[in-house]
């Protein structure tokens, strides 16, 4: 089975608590933050290992990203991916998640053909969770995200569980499929220290918007159909008025505060 | 009279004959948008489809909706990707409404992404706030960073504005006096038997035990701190004790310490807004306070004076979190006891 994989370098999700915005200048300031790999498309990458495992063929990652983010690409090629396939190129930077996603299915299409394209449901950082199924429309593949559990029989016909609120969802279709992975769906495994030696070797191929044949007008900010305007941080600062004393001192107060919300009679 | 010119359109969804309590939410801001936005000229129309469920499109028409566009066909039964976005699209090109609204469920997030990929449009996921500017344009604020940072996003020039709206980020509006007016629409010229390729064979939810958190006036959430399923149980009593329900964060979560995903809150899980949260053993982090915002007064037991769920706190407790809840407990049992003495 031809498995694609899309991976997401990401700046590390533990660290955005750092994150500010330059009072002076509105502008993000996230300035040592570590980049990983967008922590969901690990377990679309396992899934695509273990299908691997079970039916031979190869795992493709597949991304969009600075060229600096070759190194998190080589994290997932550790995994046990056997190439990856880095969009890069100026023109694509500032892309919504369309302009994104015109990019990446570009790039599935040259480094096809494909029966199965894997993806996280939603990046830590953007978070839109609209590319699995962007891309699946712009390929013409059928698609399906927030998937928590699927199988793939060796006729080519999946059944695939998505995650609704309170429950599930069951559907049937054939491949080629995009199918949006969740947390829940397995635990990804450890990368190890063979995996990264053999991983050195593995190719890296950086694709720019000449490679890709596309139109530099539908591509990143210029080809995003949406806009950004002004960045905010939140304002969540309240009193905070700090209650002292032993345990069942602050108890009582607590429970006169309770009272004088009515919240406790 | 002039036909009324539909400026917002609410897709609305409906699992099993039963409507998502987002979808009124969501409705409750598109009347809010035509009622204030000078700018837009235009009334609210919601978009239903499924198999059998023109009751619903009756219920529908009472939350300020001027139209309803009711499609109805056995093949809508269960929401479908490409069958949903078929009929949408067909719809959409016909109609061209301004702005397009859904609600960002699981079935919403598959469905609005969709239909901005067939319709070449601009969609912004989560908004947590829309507004339209004096030029007319809708303005959409969404996070990023886990709710770290806000940002507003605009779709200048391709239409419609699409944007999506997370569950409980907006409260229910009141049902009103007046209807709207329903029309049928012929689903044979809608959707068409090539547009499926995914088959629905099975849908199953059921409702969680208990009050939901959305629903509790007193929140007590825990985080990691709690420390052990055995300290989780007293959050259970004192919610119980207090009539509220108890929330989670996803470590606490993927500890096995709680009840299951839908206590988790924050960005990926619910958001609450409750007279009283109460946080024990919780940093704080963004993904979590992005859930609680809202709240009436927010309380946090941290032994970590410096833990940023201070920051965004009422009343803080610098203490162990164990210790307050089970004092808590012993205190609020106490003044019980006493009303009954008297
Ligand atoms: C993509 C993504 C989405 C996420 N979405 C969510 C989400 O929706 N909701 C969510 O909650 N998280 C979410 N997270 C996780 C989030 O980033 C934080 O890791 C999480 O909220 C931290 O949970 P916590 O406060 O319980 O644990 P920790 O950060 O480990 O904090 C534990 C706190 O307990 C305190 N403590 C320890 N012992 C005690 C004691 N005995 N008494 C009192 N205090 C004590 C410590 O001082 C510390 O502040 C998400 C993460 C990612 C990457
Ligand atoms: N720039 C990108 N490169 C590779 N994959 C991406 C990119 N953006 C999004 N994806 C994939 O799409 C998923 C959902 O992302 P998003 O729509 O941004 O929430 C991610 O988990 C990735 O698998």
């Amino acid at each position: 089975m031809e498995i694609a994989v899309l991976l997401k370098p990401v700046p590390d999700p533990a660290q955005y608590d750092k994150i500010q915005i330059d009072p002076a200048t509105g502008i993000l300031v996230r300035e040592g933050l570590k980049t990983v790999i967008n922590p969901e498309d690990k377990h679309a990458l396992e899934a695509a290992l273990q299908l691997k495992e079970q039916y031979g063929g190869r795992v493709a990652l597949i991304g969009m990203a600075p060229a600096s983010a070759v190194e998190t690409f080589r994290e997932g090629l550790a995994m046990g991916a056997e190439e990856a396939f880095l969009c890069s190129d100026r023109a694509f930077a500032g892309a919504d998640s369309l302009a994104t996603s015109r990019v990446l299915a570009a790039a599935v299409k040259k480094a096809g053909p494909f029966d199965l394209v894997l993806s996280g449901s939603t990046s830590a950082d953007g978070g839109t969770a609209h590319v699995p199924s962007q891309v699946g429309e712009l390929l013409g593949f059928a698609h399906l995200t927030h998937v928590i559990q699927f199988e793939i029989g060796s006729d080519g016909l999946a059944s695939v569980r998505t995650k609704m609120e309170n429950g599930y969802r069951e559907s049937r279709g054939r491949l080629p499929l995009v199918l949006g992975i969740r947390r829940e769906l397995n635990t990804p495994r450890y990368i190890s220290l063979m995996g990264i030696m053999a991983a050195q070797g593995k190719p890296v191929h950086v694709w720019s918007l000449d490679d890709l044949g596309l139109d530099k007008g539908k591509v990143g900010l210029a080809g995003s159909p949406t806009q950004p305007g002004k960045l905010y941080q939140p304002d969540m600062k309240r009193k905070g008025e700090v209650l002292q004393g032993e345990a069942w001192e602050v108890a009582q107060r607590l429970v006169g505060i309770f009272r004088s919300t009515g919240i406790l009679g | 009279m002039a036909e009324k010119r539909l400026a917002i359109w609410v897709v609305v969804e409906q699992n099993q004959g039963k409507l998502a309590s987002v979808s009124i939410e969501v409705l409750g801001q598109a009347a809010r948008l035509v009622e204030t936005a000078s700018a837009l000229s235009g009334g609210v129309a919601v978009v239903l489809l499924g198999d059998q469920v023109g009751d619903l499109a009756e219920e529908l028409s009472a939350y300020g909706v001027d139209q309803v566009y009711w499609v109805d066909d056995p093949r809508l039964k269960h929401y479908q990707n490409d069958s949903y976005s078929g009929v949408l699209q067909r719809l959409v090109e016909r109609e061209k409404p301004d702005i397009l609204l859904f609600g960002a469920t699981g079935a919403g997030e598959e469905l609005a992404p969709t239909l901005a990929a067939r319709l070449s449009t601009g969609l912004a996921a989560h908004c947590t706030g829309l507004d339209v500017n004096a030029d007319g344009q809708l303005v959409m604020k969404v996070p990023a960073f886990g709710g770290r940072v806000l940002g507003e996003i605009f779709c200048p020039n391709t239409r419609p504005q699409m944007a999506s709206i997370k569950p409980g980020t907006f409260t229910v509006p009141q049902r009103r006096a007046g209807r709207g007016e329903i029309v049928r629409e012929d689903a044979s010229s809608l959707l068409l038997d090539t547009d499926i390729r995914l088959t629905t064979v099975d849908v199953l939810q059921s409702e969680p035990l208990g009050l939901p958190l959305e629903k509790a006036d007193v929140v007590i959430a825990g985080g990691y701190g709690m420390g052990s399923k055995k300290n989780w149980g007293l959050l259970e009593q004192l919610a119980a004790e207090l009539q509220g329900a108890v929330g989670c964060t996803r470590p606490a979560l993927d500890e096995g310490w709680t009840a299951g995903e839908h206590t988790m809150i924050g960005t990926s899980g619910k958001t609450v807004r409750p007279k009283v949260y109460l946080g024990c053993g919780i940093s704080g982090a963004a993904h979590h306070a992005a859930g609680i915002k809202d709240s009436g007064v927010i309380i946090n037991v941290n032994r970590d004076a410096l833990a940023p769920a201070h920051a965004y706190s009422d009343y803080c407790v610098t203490a162990d979190a164990k210790k307050v809840v089970e004092a808590l407990l012993e205190e609020i049992r106490r003044t019980k006891n006493e009303k009954r003495g008297r």
